[in-house]
């Protein structure tokens, strides 16, 4: 059979290869990925948070509180009290540069990270 | 023929080496007609005999087999000194480089697949050296990485073995263990 050409080496070779192909994947494909929160409350800085931790975050507003969760190095608005619910449907926001912004409620969050190419507002 | 003053005086090797260029370019051009989803991704059929001829002949005329499987190849597909062809030899350049060196590994332990390994990585670091020097210059260019990563060591593997098989049934002064 074929693959009795295989020599030991030959076969270290390959799973070296294999290991180093699969290593490619997150390290060519997670760049950009955010590693902070911004979270803005009238236009000022309200919290800055690290992706890595967990937790919920209840930031105040003038129509009530919207609620942030950070989980899994990604963040969402989990609840908000705007009428059109734009930025909980935003959904997970995990590269740097997303953003969403509660507007009636006065709040935004950006991603922010080491290499972020533009932030979705100026672009 | 007429007889002409310039008579080029043509030896066993350049025969060998111009037969066996042939065949390259023949696989190159099947290369060429296998659809591939992103450009840049091909078999890369030529190889196996470039790692033949390597085999049995040394690194001088595999050297010979490619630049002249990649200038002949682009002239009949229309691609000479188009930015194809410059990707095709930097590849060939970095394969062949990294061959020079591979063909030292212990026989005991490394066959063909690993040169051919070494050869496709190479092959495709070349490539995307220059594209990202030259065509794109956009560090962009390395998403895609994981996918040219993923077609080396496929096919690497794959014509590792082709050109066992073929050194197995024809080449057998150097038989394969």
């Amino acid at each position: 059979m074929l693959l009795s050409f295989l020599r030991p080496g030959d076969l270290a070779l390959i799973l070296l290869a294999a290991a180093g192909t699969a290593l490619c994947f997150p390290l060519f494909w997670q760049g950009g990925a955010g590693d902070k929160l911004v979270i803005r409350q009238e236009g000022a800085l309200f919290l800055e948070a690290d992706l890595r931790t967990p937790r919920e975050i209840r930031v105040p507003g003038p129509l009530g509180e919207t609620r942030i969760v950070i989980r899994d190095g990604r963040a969402r608005v989990v609840a908000d009290p705007g009428p059109r619910q734009y930025c909980v449907r935003q959904g997970w926001l995990s590269r740097a540069g997303e953003i969403a912004i509660c507007a009636p409620n006065r709040v935004s969050l950006m991603i922010t990270g080491k290499d972020a190419p533009y932030d979705s507002l100026n672009y | 023929m007429t007889p002409s003053i310039t008579e080029i005086k043509v030896d066993a090797d350049d025969l060998r080496i111009a037969r066996l260029a042939a065949a390259a370019v023949g696989l190159a051009l099947a290369d060429a007609a296998i659809p591939m989803p992103l450009p840049g991704v091909k078999p890369g059929l030529a190889n196996i005999v470039a790692l033949l001829v390597l085999a049995r002949y040394g690194w001088r005329s595999a050297a010979w087999v490619s630049g002249l499987r990649v200038v002949a190849g682009a002239l009949l597909l229309g691609q000479f000194l188009a930015p194809g062809f410059f990707l095709s030899l930097a590849g060939a350049v970095c394969s062949l480089a990294a061959l020079a060196l591979a063909q030292y590994l212990p026989a005991r332990w490394f066959g063909l697949v690993s040169w051919s390994l070494a050869a496709s990585f190479a092959h495709i670091a070349g490539q995307l050296l220059l594209a990202r020097l030259w065509l794109v210059p956009h560090d962009g260019i390395f998403r895609l990485m994981p996918v040219f990563a993923l077609a080396a060591l496929f096919f690497g593997v794959i014509n590792g073995l082709v050109a066992c098989r073929l050194q197995q049934e024809f080449m057998p002064e150097k038989p394969a263990p």
